[in-house]
């Protein structure tokens, strides 16, 4: 397909702009100016309108069909909280404008929308407080990181690693890492869950605290959770849960019963508000009672005349992560959605997602290697070191198969230290009808992989393009049409 | 249950596969069987909150909270007429824009992992990026940040990670919101920032150039800067070069219609807050932080990169590329701890740039920058209203000083209907009485007359 620049047709127009109503004309000299326009394209709204159709048709969301990716929580994102998003009195507020005097008081709805998704993470997670600035998760996990920094700076502790479980997303060593700390990793027991022993030889009084993914990436629940948070408490370390998998136990338990002291959550997977095909997400990070005035500013707060302000005098605070407020957008979105499935539907959330993943982990152990064969929480992993022992199937030819049925895969290839991992996510929102057709798929898959395997390697055969070569891409650097 | 398909029947058939039961009398007994590796003691039994709304509920409800924004008397927020800027911007976003990056193949995906299934997204980007080259006259530009903020934030770690050093040169005429944002995120880290004083309105060239040494990383400046005011930092960016170190410029986009383009400036790495290429302000986000560099730089640039390649039947592909740099390969060795950025942001900054187009782009501009001159001339024609940095040519922002404390006069003209003009005290101490006003395209002769005529009237 060309390129939109590849279309363009010189002096055709689609908006027009103008004509001027004002009698100056900016006083700019030459040299001010750029030399030549930038060279964007020149089509008609109707060019335009339908490049960006096609596009739209090579594409697939969860609108599509089912969308397993591991660790995203690709659920249904309801329609009606777009719809409240683009409302004018939300989408036209200026940022600025509660910093001016008097501009507070006409900014109520937005400010109370903050407070009061606030309230109810709190509610949710089991924490003290949150900021809503972080704009996704790993952002959030950079905030945890300074928070813990401040905490430690501020009680004059002399910390330099971080713990950090080797199941757990990437973005956790990399968020410690930039936050200025040396990451150390601990490995993943036989049972599936950080391996205890490892964990209390690495525990000293330099560890400024552990970053947990509960349930970890391969699903499972570690049942010491409450014992590993004293252990860290004991050397005067802080918790910090990464929520990426909150939707496994929503409704269900707390992370701050667990005694974690940081917490961050996504709003783009567990409170249904969609991806963006890679953002915008948000991620508020609560934490407890002792870290509250470390928290960024600033900070909504409800005043006793009942109006919402916002608080900048916090001297501790460890600053700004954002700009302003967060991803007020989505941060709406998830409020919406949190008013609508309320306390009955929210505890509905864990149970169904559980049930669905456990279910598919049942229906296909005897078809692909089960890594861990126990109850799993909202996702199971799978390997295919059978298949590719047997034929050379890999779990990307198995994605890839998967993608002519109909199916996004589920992600491959991680958490890493499983080998040829396929790690499948259902969500509460799929029915049993789909999950039993993508089962009938994946065993219809395990089959040809034994039995015709050379048909999974030419897969997939019903998209624009397959299997790209992406060694090419890196080694021909091609990143930009200039 | 809302956004749950599967039926009591259904779940009980399910637990059933699984080798649990579903008592009648408590059908949720089964289903807790699913936590069992949760203890007890650290279950809960019920959360303390509302009772779901229905949609048609929750939709009446946060309308009405958007509608009745206010709860003053006299006006309603979204009905105020906006001369506030600051980097965030009340452009006019085309129909168009919005009816495209609704398409749900677009916003209900993810990170393009499958580049089978992401095609559109994949070559978006790609097409995103070129955008951003061609604005900025850069050879290189990732996929997305989250905001013009963080940005500025990551091209410092960039620096730092091309020229081993750790010095940082940033003057005050960079946007204060992000000075603070840079601080923040940086203050675990051993960082040498020197900050310069700006000179009347521009960048301090005089003393930056002095105190480029071959410790600094890099010097970071905003064009037009916080004040509206147009500068060159040609000679920065030389002298800079000189020491090994490099220029980040931190830039407003749509002034790139008309102004001379970092590339021009020879600047290494470009940022800026993308929000006024077709996104609404939306109090402060999702936003859009675009990042661009020279093309030897690009290994270590942060975020997602889209690539140009051939599938195996030699057909044109866009893939994911780079990505030993991210960290879900590298872990803590990273060129940043970015994952999920602002890719539907990124869609909407490429198709508000399409829809406008290399004319429209530049005839945007052009009239943001006429319509400030004008409002320039009415403002600073009012008596006790004075211009702070005269003569200094500037974008589509301008800074007057008033006769009192700036701030003692929004409060009025907000009952007046304007949202104008934003106190710089909050940032500048030595500026109390002075005032940063913005017009776009979207403001009218009318609006700003009558601006003009308010202000009078309150002075």
């Amino acid at each position: 397909m060309k390129l939109i620049f590849e279309k363009s047709v010189p002096g055709r127009r689609a908006l027009r702009t103008g004509p001027t109503d004002v009698t100056a004309t900016a006083n700019i000299k030459k040299d001010l100016l750029r030399e030549t326009p930038a060279v964007l394209p020149e089509l008609s709204e109707l060019d335009v309108v339908r490049h960006f159709t096609e596009l739209s048709r090579r594409n697939f969301g969860i609108d599509n069909n089912f969308y397993p990716l591991g660790s995203c929580t690709m659920k249904y994102n309801p329609k009606v909280t777009e719809r409240i998003a683009a409302c004018p009195g939300f989408a036209d507020l200026h940022p600025l404008l509660p910093q001016l005097r008097m501009g507070r008081m006409l900014t109520q709805g937005a400010l109370r929308v903050i407070y009061e998704t606030d309230v109810l993470l709190r509610q949710i997670t089991g924490m003290a407080g949150f900021t809503m600035q972080p704009m996704a998760g790993a952002n959030g996990e950079l905030t945890g990181m300074m928070i813990t920094a401040a905490y430690h700076r501020d009680r004059s502790n002399k910390k330099t690693t971080i713990l950090i479980p080797d199941s757990g997303h990437g973005t956790n060593p990399a968020s410690a890492a930039v936050a200025g700390y040396k990451v150390v990793s601990i490995p993943t027991g036989k049972n599936g869950v950080m391996d205890f022993d490892a964990f209390k030889k690495s525990l000293n009084d330099e560890v400024a605290g552990l970053m947990l993914t509960c349930p970890n990436t391969l699903g499972l629940f570690n049942p010491q959770i409450k014992l590993i948070c004293d252990l860290i408490r004991s050397v005067d370390g802080l918790t910090y849960y990464d929520g990426a998998n909150l939707n496994a136990i929503v409704g269900k338990a707390r992370p701050g019963d667990f005694g974690f002291d940081i917490v961050h959550l996504n709003l783009h997977k567990t409170f249904a508000t969609p991806h963006g095909g890679g953002g915008p997400g948000a991620g508020p990070v609560g934490v407890n009672e002792k870290l509250l005035e470390f928290l960024p500013v600033s900070i909504v707060v409800k005043k006793d005349d009942g109006t919402y302000a916002l608080e900048y005098d916090r001297p501790k605070s460890i600053g700004y992560i954002a700009p302003f407020y967060g991803n007020f957008g989505v941060i709406l979105k998830a409020y919406a959605y949190i008013l609508m499935l309320g306390k009955e539907g929210l505890s509905r959330v864990a149970e169904n997602a559980v049930l669905n993943a456990n279910y598919i982990k049942e229906k296909l152990k005897n078809h692909y290697n089960l890594v861990f064969d126990r109850l799993c929480m909202h996702e199971c992993v799978f390997s295919t070191t059978k298949q590719m022992a047997e034929n050379n199937i890999h779990a990307l030819d198995i994605a890839k198969a998967l993608i002519d049925r109909g199916f996004h895969p589920p992600t491959v290839y991680f958490p890493i230290i499983v080998k040829e991992a396929m790690m499948i996510e259902p969500t509460e929102t799929e029915s049993k009808e789909t999950l039993d057709a993508f089962i009938d798929a994946m065993i219809d898959i395990a089959q040809l992989a034994e039995n015709a395997p050379q048909k999974l390697k030419s897969a997939p055969i019903t998209t624009c393009v397959s299997r790209p070569d992406e060694t090419a891409a890196a080694r021909n650097l091609n990143i930009a049409s200039l | 249950m809302p956004f749950i398909s599967n039926t009591p029947q259904q779940q009980k058939q399910m637990l059933a596969e699984i080798g649990l039961t579903m008592d009648e009398p408590s059908p949720s007994k089964g289903l807790d069987e699913l936590f069992a590796d949760i203890p007890p003691e650290i279950r809960c039994s019920s959360l303390d909150l509302p009772a779901g709304l229905t949609e048609q509920q929750v939709h009446k409800a946060l309308t009405e909270i958007a509608e009745k924004d206010s709860v003053s008397p006299v006006r309603d927020a979204a009905r105020l007429t906006c001369f506030l800027g600051g980097g965030f911007y009340d452009h006019f976003i085309p129909a168009a824009v919005y009816s495209i990056i609704s398409r749900s193949e677009f916003y209900t995906a993810y990170t393009p992992y499958q580049p089978e299934l992401s095609q559109g997204t994949l070559q978006a980007i790609y097409e995103y990026q070129s955008a951003i080259c061609r604005l900025t006259g850069m050879e290189a530009a990732n996929a997305s940040l989250y905001d013009g903020g963080t940005a500025i934030y990551e091209a410092v770690m960039m620096a730092m990670r091309i020229t081993g050093r750790n010095k940082i040169i940033i003057d005050d005429s960079v946007n204060p919101i992000y000075r603070v944002m840079i601080r923040s995120y940086t203050m675990n880290l051993q960082i040498d920032f020197e900050h310069t004083n700006s000179s009347d309105g521009l960048a301090n060239h005089e003393q930056i150039l002095n105190d480029i040494d071959d410790k600094t990383a890099a010097v970071i400046l905003q064009n037009p800067n916080f004040f509206g005011c147009i500068d060159d930092f040609t000679d920065i960016a030389d002298a800079a070069h000189k020491k090994g170190a490099l220029l980040i410029v931190s830039s407003y986009p749509l002034s790139l219609g008309i102004l001379k383009t970092p590339a021009e400036m020879d600047a290494d790495i470009v940022t800026g807050e993308g929000q006024s290429l077709g996104m609404p302000l939306s109090f402060g986000g999702p936003y859009l932080g675009f990042m661009a560099t020279r093309k030897k730089y690009v290994r270590k640039m942060p975020g997602r990169i889209v690539g140009e390649t051939k599938d195996r039947f030699e057909r044109r592909s866009f893939v994911l590329t780079l990505q030993a740099r991210e960290q879900h390969i590298r872990r803590d060795k990273a060129t940043s701890n970015i994952c999920t950025n602002e890719g539907l942001c990124a869609l909407t900054a490429l198709v508000y740039m399409s829809l406008l187009g290399k004319e429209g782009l530049r005839e945007t501009a052009q009239l943001c920058a006429d319509k400030a001159q004008y409002a320039y001339e009415r403002l600073t024609a009012i008596p006790k209203v004075e211009p702070r940095f005269k003569d200094r040519p500037f974008f589509n922002e301008f800074v007057i000083d008033l006769p009192f404390e700036a701030a003692d006069v929004t409060a009025e003209l907000i009952e007046k209907g304007f949202a104008v003009g934003f106190p710089l005290s909050r940032y500048y101490r030595k500026m109390e009485k002075s005032m940063l006003i913005c017009v776009t395209e979207k403001r009218t002769s009318r609006q700003i007359s009558d601006l003009a005529e308010a202000l009078e009237r309150v002075l």
